[in-house]
């Protein structure tokens, strides 16, 4: 049996060719549920922005449905919304998604996002999700439960005023204090 | 712990924290990971078809093309794109970038003093067909300079971005050439703990690729975790 593919780094170079224009926007007019936008940050072990990362996002749709063939459900996944995006960071290390409130899966408890973070200086991407603050299913979800008390916050989307769609806030600390939970399979 | 598929082989990918790569000393998780069950939103991923492709995508000779033909040794890369257990991943989107032939890439921060080619970004993508099988026809990149320690030098290599059947077969890695002396002096290439799994990463040539009178042949295979095939370890839910 074959063994698995080493991953290696992305590199900086990659924007050409994985970042097109309109990625990071998962939705169109039609996508049924609510717009939303996650803003965050992606910072290193000193705190300073990575202007060259690149970050993924797969979820489901507003109802919890995913366009796949894996998920019974799929008949019923909203053909507006593949769930999958994918953003660069840039100078000041920010990035931004378009996408709608994922709906709680079936036999899940509480709504969230999974991320694959990818940079220069990773020879392998990071793991993470993005959970909502303001979900009150947050409390019975097994995977936040997993995690250290003094750390489930750095999984939590903060809601942030804007004068446009809701917005949630979610950095990435890549180290230190406040390193971000990543996962494992 | 649901767990249907193998997990990420730590024996084989390289770690987050590898010293001789100077950039990974301030962007390696330190932490330890936290193991998450394999349920629906790791067993899904999003779909590609030929609606996300163009028609002279597979051709980076040609994708580009603005007054002429790019300089450089045209060439051939064909593989197959497998899980652990050997078998195909049909329909799945991979995305492949490089440097020209002279080690310069289309980017803002590219600073190498080294030509640009007018007629080559070095961008293409192709989807892998009912056996799991790719092509695409490009020029051989250049090695080049970078600034991780001194007289650094990339080997010349093609990035690739790879999508199976779902997000935990995601994959991003670079293809390498045979005979390369710059191998041993790369720290990205050694941070890859396994010899065996530094060897995955070169491409081998195949001269029944190669194209008389046109382009050589490389083949250059890519394996994803496979689903576990023990299944009374995967009951436990
Ligand atoms: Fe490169």
């Amino acid at each position: 049996m074959p063994g698995q593919s080493p991953s290696q780094t992305v590199g900086p170079f990659f924007h050409n060719c994985l970042i097109r224009g309109g990625e990071n926007s998962l939705t169109t007019p039609q996508t049924r549920g609510q717009h939303i936008l996650i803003q965050g940050q992606v910072l290193d072990g000193d705190g300073q922005p990575v202007p060259d990362a690149m970050v993924e996002i797969w979820q489901a749709d507003a109802h919890g449905f995913f366009n796949h063939p894996e998920d019974p459900n799929q008949a019923q996944a909203d053909p507006h919304f593949r769930g999958f995006g994918r953003a660069e960071t840039v100078d000041d290390g920010r990035f931004t998604f378009h996408t709608v409130k994922p709906g709680i899966i079936p036999g899940e408890q509480t709504p969230y996002v999974n991320v694959r973070l990818f940079s220069r200086g990773m020879l392998i991407h990071a793991v993470t999700r993005i959970y909502f603050a303001d979900e009150t299913g947050n409390t019975s979800d097994a995977v936040l439960n997993s995690v250290p008390d003094k750390r489930r916050g750095t999984l939590l989307a903060m809601p942030v005023e804007s004068p446009g769609l809701p917005t949630y806030c979610f950095n990435i600390h890549l180290q230190g204090e406040l390193e971000t939970v990543f996962f494992d399979y | 712990m649901t767990k249907p598929f193998n997990s990420l082989d730590w024996q084989v990918q390289p770690p987050y924290l590898y010293a001789p790569y100077a950039s990974t000393v301030k962007r390696s998780p330190q932490k330890p990971l936290v193991v998450v069950p394999q349920k629906m939103s790791e067993l899904t991923g999003p779909v590609f078809g030929e609606v996300d492709l163009k028609p002279l995508d597979n051709d980076l000779t040609r994708n580009a093309v603005v007054n002429g033909e790019p300089i450089g040794e045209r060439i051939i890369v064909v593989g197959r794109l497998l899980d652990e257990n050997g078998r195909p991943i049909p329909n799945a989107l991979l995305e492949v970038w490089q440097a020209n032939s002279c080690g310069r890439y289309i980017h803002k921060n590219d600073q190498h003093d080294a030509p640009l080619d007018p007629n080559f970004t070095g961008t293409g993508r192709v989807l892998t067909d009912a056996h799991g099988e790719y092509r695409f026809t490009t020029i051989k990149p250049g090695a080049y300079p970078w600034r991780n320690h001194e007289n650094a030098w990339r080997p010349p290599h093609i990035h690739f971005s790879v999508f199976g059947r779902n997000f935990l077969q995601r994959l991003v890695t670079q293809m390498y050439f045979p005979g390369d002396p710059l191998l041993a002096l790369d720290p990205i290439f050694n941070g890859i703990p396994d010899e065996n799994g530094r060897q995955r990463l070169i491409s081998s040539y195949a001269h029944d690729i190669t194209t008389p009178e046109w382009a050589l042949g490389y083949r250059f295979d890519i394996v994803v975790c496979g689903q576990r095939e023990t299944p009374f370890e995967t009951k436990e839910a």
